[in-house]
């Protein structure tokens, strides 16, 4: 039965819920395909999460690698494919706990990177897991910054070979997953020599176990590389090359090809190679930022309308936690940032579309927006949503430290996310530097892309808002936010081209302005989310309710960036001490009326039970029933400890005594 | 013969310091001879074949809980043996032993027997003190429940007196009533102090300790009536044993209560205790230690991350050039920096609530409580303010090193999951923070209406002469000196005492609309959070600034001062908003702030090796590879992986289990 405090929360909601759901599934018939998938994923004891809370690193290695095989099975049992539309929600169903994912990785490079005949031979090979693939590129040394990788691919002319090698402790692959234990081959980025010159880095594929007994290939050395924060279940890996050598066709060749001879052609832009990374950037928004972010939001916010904590009336129940300002100040707003985000992400999906459109036909002028975009939300999204998860973690007091809760893992989890695929800091500063050139060009009267044409507009000079009620309006705040990234890319550049001019070296002058290039950078896609979610309102139906509490959460994501930052808006007088409390007194005006409809709205994500896999968020509220029932599966609860007979009987039968 | 090596980045950075980092040590131990003491009890641990074992990286959590049982059984003998008995000493002890974790006997030796020492009765003494001394019985104490935490009132475990055969009958009447998370509760103890509502003569008479056996003396089964367990896997604490406990009709001879203060006599009659101020007297040492805590962590974390980046070099500023350290790109040292001055900050802040509280405690025995109220609502406070930067920080510093930090080898994971509890445990933040609101407001309303206030508060005594002058408080404009850390104490003041205000006006202006005081109280609670904040910020600033004056060498001082400074500008970059609407800072002036904030950066750039070298962790105690002392970071990383668990065998199980037959089918 539900507890009827989660129940009550249900009977008030000023919407439909299940309308909710459908519009964030992209339609009801989506909504019910994605059901049908979780629900076919659930029902097979396979793919359960339920001890996986009690597992060692071995054991959720083990796991994941049986659950990637039933995965192949299961799908071909069902009918399912790869290209098919239940594809993109078997991740959702299987929470990600599977291996063999960069195996994908590894497929889709070789269909980005590789020609018609590469692909010809190697994806049907992968796809039929003839042989498992992984992605080595960061290693010891390096990471985010590809041009200082030290592995080296030598062309050997005479035998037509690549020769790679890891001449240093440094160069040596380092992180890439499936590849400590599974992976059987992997696409190397290495620096690329031929006759002496050096290329830069490029992508080779190299075997690195044998498809017998999948002992190691001659010259290589690989294993795992020891626990982490999380990802137990993925054999990150460590490899060393010695003198290993792939044919001259191991070299992924759609854009750039060494010929017999030795001959280096190119074909495009030299970017290309990045673009596989753009396009991990993007996808990595959804599954593993946005969806970390929802389910802590759901956990977070049902458990604090179950648990009663001191009085807020004397003589009265104690009362939900959910109802006190603070609870409500530290939650609500990740429960905002959760729906802007969802949106955020439909905004770079269709971006992505076009551009992927584009260079398919070789055309690479949408390329550099789509990487500045990428970096940029992709650093933007992860460290919000890293933080946003820590805040709910932190919300379930003592209760949100136990890993039955869930939280631990989700937070471990997600922040990761800002570290792979691009450090944080690093990816705002490549979208500061096009932030920056854009800001130029616009100022010159050139053109500029989509997404930035803003920087050129001209502004008025003060916040017109005279009321609270005008800063719900969501003209007034999103020109405040414009406003802002307008002041900080122009404050940044002016002060760039001053240190320039004044003799200081450019890449001097660029690194004393770093701090305050990341500030603009963040500006930048933090307005454009905001304006992203007053857009994705303007669309919705007036009529269904939904639209009136989405206008709520655009509202108050949009003040509560403002709240948090009051300097920054402050700094200039666009927005003056007096609006600001004007604005203080909307935001906390707004946590009281989207406090009315927390449950439902966190319902509207429609995760299941098992794939909340938390004692604290399930749906029936029965919270301390279910920590006490699962507390007690621990297998420290199943065994006498050995701790006891070894150490502590005879402490406790007075060997002290002789003291 | 590399590994003996250091270096040659760290090398470099360690020879161009300016100041000798062991005279700073110095400071922070509290003079040259505790520093000599505190190394020579690290010796005494390090060198002690006892206490070496594996990786913990590499250990199942049982193991973990095995290893450090093993390790606090050899401890307590170990520190008898050689006569360790001041409490400082014995910390350093534990925590080179435990390598700064948790252990099972935590609360044995924390909670348990200080709490027979001061609660008891001298015959409840006899009976249970020397037992549990030579660890016969093993305690824990038992308070927080699966229903409440912070908010003891709520409490629901029932002790009930039967007078007819003198006993009290303990229950946990409901599921949210079993007693959970109690460290060494779960596998360790054989004692509990329960906390439970006392019931006698038909009446509620509030919240009292008793203590209850739980387990068979000689077999460690649970005694009938009792069921116990640990709570399973949590974020960190593997070590400890965080237990639950239900009672069903659990009888306790009355001599169980704990009777040095309230009394039940043997018909039931119940003698009140004197004054129930007293137990803020724990509370406040135990958030002090937390203070502490905060900077001891945060130092270790920056120890990792800032001589890692030293190590590390990654890309190129300038073209052409070998590719620089990391910690000399600005937004690295604009991560690591302010963490390390945040660092000396709550070191400085945590030795003065230790003194004050050590100077104090003689006059609480004597009966003067009149200090506590405001030391109580102080470290309320500076235990929530400290918590939740130290926690941000050590996360900072993870993300700063990269994806290498978030490996276990990096070691701040693990310093992580230790610390991030104690923004939860001793009293949930945020409440932390309202409590001293709720001092805040009391002392404000004092002013308000004519009388003055002493102590950290007494800023708000300067609120009543400006109200006189019509404008808003704050807009008295403080000449601020942005390169003079007593002007920034001002304004740092002049921000508390504006937040403050606000709220409590706020607050008033909700009381005026509505009835309840406790609806009104938490329409303002965020503003009053900000205001507890606010106050926080003010007197760790002050505090650093007057350490200042204290320091004799010149180089250190210089070094400190310029840490201080760093540490109050950035504290004002980060709250620019507070100090312009304010009027505190004008644009102009925050510009400045900014600007002087990045060259501040540079000037304690070339010490930022020494400045974590004078935090003296060593390497086993720092248990991190990224932040050994000699720098060889990348060969002790391959040589840590080839131990992992994974890499047991050469080629996995589950190749043969399940990869090799999908092989066989597709």
């Amino acid at each position: 039965s539900v507890n009827p405090d989660l129940a009550s929360e249900r009977q008030t909601a000023s919407f439909s819920v299940e309308k909710l759901t459908a519009w964030l599934d992209g339609g009801a018939e989506h909504t019910r395909l994605r059901r049908a998938v979780v629900e076919v994923i659930e029902r097979d004891p396979v793919f359960s999460r339920e001890n996986q809370y009690f597992q060692s690193q071995n054991e959720r290695y083990e796991v994941a690698v049986k659950k990637a095989v039933h995965l192949q099975k299961k799908m071909h049992e069902m009918g399912w494919t790869e290209s098919g539309p239940e594809f993109k929600y078997i991740y959702r169903a299987v929470s990600g706990d599977v291996a063999f994912l960069l195996h994908r990785i590894f497929i889709r490079s070789i269909s980005v990177l590789g020609s018609d005949k590469q692909i010809a031979k190697w994806i049907p090979l992968a796809s039929q897991y003839q042989l498992i693939g992984s992605y080595a590129q960061t290693e010891l040394g390096h990471g985010t910054y590809l041009q200082g990788l030290e592995t080296t691919a030598v062309f050997d002319i005479t035998t037509q070979e690549f020769i790679l090698n890891t001449p240093k402790i440094s160069a040596m692959k380092w992180w890439p997953g499936d590849m400590g234990r599974s992976a059987t081959h992997t696409v190397v980025f290495a620096q690329l020599y031929v006759h002496g010159k050096c290329y830069g880095v490029h992508p080779f594929i190299v075997q690195i176990r044998s498809l017998q007994d999948h002992s190691l290939c001659p010259g290589i050395i690989a294993g795992d590389i020891g626990p982490k924060m999380n990802f137990e279940h993925i054999d990150n890996g460590y490899l060393m090359l010695q003198n290993v050598r792939v044919p001259r066709e191991n070299m992924l060749n759609k854009f750039c090809e060494v010929q017999p001879d030795g001959t280096y052609v190119r074909r495009g832009s030299p970017k290309i190679n990045y673009f596989t990374m753009t396009t991990v950037r993007i996808s990595l928004i959804s599954h593993e930022v946005v969806i970390p972010l929802m389910k802590a939001c759901t956990i977070a916010i049902r458990y604090s309308a179950v648990r009663r904590q001191s009085k807020l009336k004397p003589g009265e129940q104690e009362a939900k936690i959910l109802d006190y300002q603070t609870q409500q100040e530290k939650l609500l707003p990740q429960l905002a940032a959760a729906y802007a985000f969802r949106f955020i992400d439909d905004y770079l999906q269709e971006l992505f579309d076009r551009g992927y459109g584009e260079i398919q036909r070789k055309n690479f002028a949408m390329l550099p927006e789509l990487h500045a975009l990428s970096s940029g939300f992709k650093a933007f999204v992860s460290q919000f949503g890293t933080s946003g998860v820590k805040i709910c973690l932190q919300a379930c007091g003592g209760h949100g430290y136990s890993l039955l809760s869930g939280l631990p893992s989700l937070y471990t989890k997600i922040l990761a996310s800002c570290i792979y695929e691009g450090e944080n800091t690093i990816l705002f500063l490549q979208t500061a530097r096009f932030l920056i050139k854009c800001f130029m060009a616009a100022s010159t009267g050139q053109h500029v892309p989509p997404s930035v044409t803003y920087l050129a507009a001209v502004k008025p000079k003060k916040c017109p808002a005279k009321n609270k009620l005008d800063f719900l309006r969501s003209d007034i705040y999103t020109e405040a936010y414009q406003h802002t990234a307008v002041r900080l890319i122009s404050s940044t550049a002016a002060k760039l081209q001053d240190l320039i001019q004044s003799g200081v070296k450019k890449y001097n002058a660029w690194n004393q302005c770093t701090v305050q290039l990341v500030q603009a950078a963040k500006a930048h896609c933090h307005y454009i989310t905001v304006k992203n979610f007053v857009e994705t309102v303007e669309k919705l139906e007036t009529t269904t309710g939904i639209q009136k509490i989405m206008k709520h959460l655009c509202d108050l994501f949009a003040l509560h960036g403002i709240f948090s930052n009051t300097g920054v808006f402050l700094h200039d007088g666009y927005i003056s001490g007096e609006q600001m409390d004007m604005v203080t007194a909307s935001y906390l005006d707004l946590l009281a009326i989207i406090r009315k409809d927390a449950v439902p709205l966190v319902d509207a994500f429609d995760f299941t039970d098992s794939s909340l896999n938390s004692a604290l968020g399930s749906y029936d509220g029965q919270v301390y029933q279910r920590l006490y029932e699962w507390a007690q599966k621990s297998p420290t609860n199943k065994q006498m400890s050995p701790a006891y007979e070894k150490y502590l009987k005879p402490l406790l039968h007075n060997t002290l005594s002789k003291l | 013969a590399t590994a003996t090596m250091m270096n040659a980045d760290l090398r470099k950075e360690r020879a161009a310091a300016t100041f000798q980092p062991e005279l700073l040590t110095h400071i922070l131990d509290g003079g040259a001879e505790r520093t000599r003491r505190r190394k020579e009890i690290e010796a005494l641990v390090i060198n002690d074949p006892d206490f070496q074992h594996e990786d913990l990286n590499f250990l199942s959590r049982s193991q973990r809980y095995e290893q450090a049982i093993r390790k606090s059984s050899l401890m307590v003998m170990k520190l008898r043996e050689y006569g360790i008995a001041d409490p400082e000493e014995i910390y350093w002890f534990k925590s080179f032993v435990h390598r700064g974790r948790p252990e099972p006997l935590d609360l044995h030796l924390g909670m348990f027997l200080p709490t027979l020492l001061t609660q008891a009765t001298p015959e409840q003494q006899d009976r249970f003190f020397m037992p549990a001394w030579n660890l016969e019985i093993i305690g824990t104490y038992a308070q927080t429940e699966m229903g409440h935490g912070t908010h003891l009132r709520g409490l629901e475990t029932t002790a009930t007196y039967d007078p007819a055969t003198q006993e009290f009958i303990l229950n946990s009447p409901t599921v949210t009533s079993i007693k959970w998370w109690p460290g060494g509760l779960g596998k360790t103890s054989n004692h509990a102090i329960v906390l439970a509502q006392l019931y006698t003569q038909g009446q509620c008479k509030g919240l009292h300790a008793f203590i209850v056996p739980i387990r068979q003396l000689g077999t460690h089964e649970p005694l009938p009536g009792i069921t116990v367990g640990d709570i399973g896997p949590k974020f960190g604490y593997d070590e400890m044993d965080n237990g639950y406990l239900k009672m069903d009709n659990f009888r306790i001879p009355r001599e169980n209560m704990l009777m040095k203060y309230a009394q039940v006599e043997p018909d039931g009659t119940y003698v009140k205790p004197l004054s129930d101020k007293l137990t803020y007297g724990t509370m406040v040492f135990i958030r002090s230690l937390i203070v502490g805590d905060s900077a001891r962590s945060l130092s270790r974390a920056c120890t990792i991350a800032i001589r890692y980046s030293a190590v590390r070099h990654q890309s190129e500023l300038k073209p052409g050039e070998p590719e620089p350290q990391i910690l000399d790109y600005q937004t690295q040292q604009y991560k690591l920096f302010p963490l390390l001055a945040t660092a000396y900050a709550f070191h400085f802040v945590g030795a003065y609530i230790k003194d004050t509280y050590r100077r104090i405690s003689g006059d609480i025995n004597e009966g003067d409580l009149s200090e506590l109220p405001e030391l109580h609502a102080l470290t309320a406070g500076l235990k929530a303010f400290t918590s939740w930067t130290a926690n941000a920080g050590i996360e900072e510093c993870r993300m700063a090193c990269g994806g290498h930090g978030y490996s276990r080898c990096s070691g701040i994971p693990d310093i992580y999951v230790t610390f991030t509890p104690s923004c939860t445990y001793e009293g949930e933040n945020t409440v932390m923070m309202l409590q001293t609101a709720r001092f805040l407001v009391k002392s404000y309303t004092q002013v308000s209406s004519g009388q003055r206030v002493t102590g950290m508060v007494s800023y708000l005594n300067d609120l009543s002469r400006q109200r006189i002058q019509p404008q808003h408080v704050a807009a008295r404009s403080v000449t601020v000196r942005i390169n003079d850390p007593v002007s920034l104490v001002e304004a740092y003041k002049a921000r508390a005492a504006r937040l403050v205000e606000a709220a409590a006006k706020n607050l008033q202006a909700e009381l005026n609309h509505r009835k309840s005081k406790e609806d009104a109280w938490n329409r303002t609670s965020v503003d009053l959070v900000r205001a507890s904040e606010a106050h926080c910020h003010y007197v760790i600033v002050k505090l650093f600034t007057a350490k200042l004056s204290e320091i004799s060498n010149a180089a250190v001082r210089a070094v400190l001062t310029e840490l201080c400074l760093l540490y109050a500008l950035y504290g004002i970059s980060k709250n620019t908003g507070d100090f312009l609407q304010a009027g505190i800072l004008a644009d102009a002036q925050i510009t400045q702030v900014n600007q002087r904030v990045k060259e501040l950066l540079a000037i304690i750039r070339p010490n930022a090796v020494a400045l974590v070298d004078s935090f003296d962790f060593h390497d086993v105690h720092l248990g991190s590879v990224l932040g050994r002392y000699d720098g060889n970071v990348y060969e002790n990383m391959f040589e840590w992986a080839k131990k992992s668990p994974l890499n047991k065998t050469e080629v996995h199980e589950s190749f043969h289990k399940h990869l090799k037959p999908m092989q066989a089918k597709l």
